[in-house]
């Protein structure tokens, strides 16, 4: 009896702190509100339609696991989740290293013109991908591209830039640092300018050169901004689709042969060239397990000093 | 001895500076470059883009790619583009403000579940969502419309978190005081907030125009007819017969795409980058 009182004086307490707070949900009302239409929803819709064999039209057959089993067996699949590894291992040690070192170079105190070089450097970012990757393939192209021209006028030979399987992750990558090296840069030397320039000038009177003062004071104390520039640059790899569409797209979509389709290009190419909207439904569910994974493991493997 | 050793460290940060400047200008160059190509393909003649061996100029450059994209209708397109990026951005920055103020000046019962709903949200990529929201837009009759690129994504995670860290360091006083004198708490966001805030909603509001006008996979299967496009889907979509790449005219697409981009981001620059960095070292 007296329990059941208190717990009715808190419900009514509670309930009052609701109502005098009626304003701060409201709000706060439409995220959660277009957040369970437009993602809860979906997402468990596309569950639903995960284990239905539906072609975007007429009734939706329930196949239970045929998807994911087909999935499984799927070497295209398997090889977009391949390349994501190995776009990321070639583009994101160079980008990193690269970001991190020009914004040392960068905060140089001698360096003049330090906000138009900022600026050139971070001027890809705000670029419209798609324009810029067209650009790319021009300049990347067998015959009469810029890059080829230059490379036999100085006696070397011509490269198969997105002709050769290996060559063509080369070009995406290429690409991906342009874009993405300026932003990376500007991240980094954020963090840098937190960095007491007292500890780097004391370690160089103790007699360490540039470069021991680089990787033992520098590269620890920005750990957190390089482990956050990492883990967007996976889910990033994973989800690249306008850098291989504007390079790939006529002839073959993530191609040649499929070495440069990522998950996500996959995903558009079953669903909406090809109409396979539950078996794509069933990619990405796959596809996100995977890159969870992958977040999780590089949180716990780079962020446990912190 | 004295003097050699001054000399040397004196050659040494010569040498120094030469080598600095080096890195930062061949950068910038393979940084500008795709831009100058840009602009000299969309000056040229057809034949003359991919010509073996290369031309750079030609006499026979001019705007005549510029007419031809305006013909095939470059204009309704950047209308387009800037009208979803103006509606999206007003939206979102109105639902992020207000819920920003929400989660920073009120402590209320399931505060802390609910915002830790919010940020786990951001983990959802969009690649798990775009498939079933296509199929809803179809089920609305949304489809080849505007609405599912403004409505979605109405209220932007990230957008809340950075205005919510941005409202926390107003003063409480401030808004106690606005209280005392019968303000409403709609009336406190419009009259105190707001005006405190403005810095943070440029900075915020760059971001996502250019995110908006951006886009690219989302326009892409939503937009079907020509006339409803963006610059982007224009770009890539603009191909010849037997899907040869019209290279010249998408470039002066491009251009006409990037050059709005460009001059916003020369204008506020020190905004846009100052909530660029705000993620990575507040969060």
């Amino acid at each position: 009896m007296a329990t059941s009182t208190g717990i009715l004086s808190r419900m009514k307490r509670s309930w009052g702190e609701v109502k005098r707070n009626k304003w701060a949900y409201a709000f706060i009302s439409p995220f959660y509100i277009l957040f369970a239409v437009f993602s809860i929803f979906p997402i468990i819709f596309s569950i639903y339609l995960s284990f239905t064999e539906w072609k975007g039209t007429g009734p939706k057959e329930f196949v239970g696991l045929a998807n994911y089993s087909r999935l499984f067996q799927d070497p295209v699949f398997w090889q977009s989740i391949r390349n994501g590894f190995i776009i990321f291992f070639m583009y994101v040690p160079i980008m990193t290293i690269l970001a991190l070192v020009l914004a040392v170079v960068l905060n140089q105190k001698f360096v003049r013109f330090f906000r138009a070089f900022r600026t050139m450097l971070f001027i890809p970012y705000i670029t419209t991908m798609v324009a810029v990757g067209y650009v790319f393939r021009m300049l990347f192209n067998a015959k009469g591209g810029l890059f080829n021209t230059i490379l036999t006028s100085i006696g070397l030979p011509a490269v198969p830039w997105l002709e050769n399987v290996w060559w063509a992750r080369v070009s995406i990558s290429i690409l991906i640092i342009w874009a993405w090296l300026g932003y990376n840069m500007v991240i980094m030397l954020t963090g840098l300018q937190t960095i007491p320039k007292d500890l780097t000038e004391a370690a160089t009177i103790d007699g360490a050169n540039p470069v021991q003062a680089f990787f033992r004071i520098t590269v620890p104390l920005m750990r957190p901004i390089i482990l956050f520039s990492v883990i967007l640059s996976t889910i990033g790899s994973f989800g690249l689709f306008n850098e291989v569409y504007a390079l790939t797209q006529q002839g073959q979509l993530g191609g040649p042969m499929n070495a440069t389709i990522t998950p996500l290009v996959y995903i558009y190419q079953q669903a909406f060239r090809n109409f396979n909207f539950s078996y794509a439904a069933s990619i990405s569910y796959v596809y996100f397990a995977i890159i969870l994974v992958l977040a999780l493991l590089q949180l716990r493997y780079f962020g446990r000093e912190d | 001895m004295a003097l050699t050793e001054s000399k040397s460290i004196k050659i040494k940060s010569v040498i120094k500076k030469i080598f600095v400047y080096l890195v930062l200008i061949s950068i910038s160059i393979f940084m500008l470059l795709p831009f100058f190509w840009m602009i000299i393909t969309s000056l040229k003649p057809m034949q003359e883009v991919l010509h073996v061996p290369m031309i750079l100029f030609s006499r026979n450059m001019g705007l005549f790619n510029y007419s031809d994209v305006i013909a095939r209708g470059v204009g309704r397109r950047l209308l387009n583009t800037a009208a979803i990026a103006f509606s999206a951005t007003a939206l979102r920055l109105l639902f992020c403000s207000l819920a920003g103020y929400g989660f920073a000046k009120f402590r209320f019962p399931g505060r802390n579940i609910l915002f830790s709903v919010l940020i786990a949200s951001m983990i959802i990529p969009f690649a798990i969502t775009i498939i079933p929201l296509y199929i809803m837009m179809v089920n609305f009759h949304w489809i080849d419309s505007f609405l599912p690129l403004i409505i979605p994504g109405a209220a932007s995670a990230f957008g809340i978190f950075f205005m919510r860290q941005y409202i926390r360091s107003i003063p409480d006083a401030l808004l106690d005081a606005a209280r005392i004198d019968g303000c409403s708490e709609f009336k406190i966001y419009i009259r105190v907030i707001l005006p405190i805030i403005t810095p943070g909603l440029i900075s915020l509001g760059l971001i996502f125009f250019m995110q908006v006008w951006n886009d690219f996979l989302w326009p892409l299967v939503i937009l079907k007819t020509p006339q409803n496009q963006t610059l982007p889907v224009m770009i890539a979509t603009l191909t010849g017969q037997a899907s040869t790449v019209m290279y010249h005219l998408q470039m002066a697409t491009s251009v006409i795409s990037i050059t709005p981009l460009i001059i916003i981001f020369l204008i506020f620059q020190k905004r846009f980058t100052a909530g660029i960095t705000f993620g990575a070292v507040k969060g």
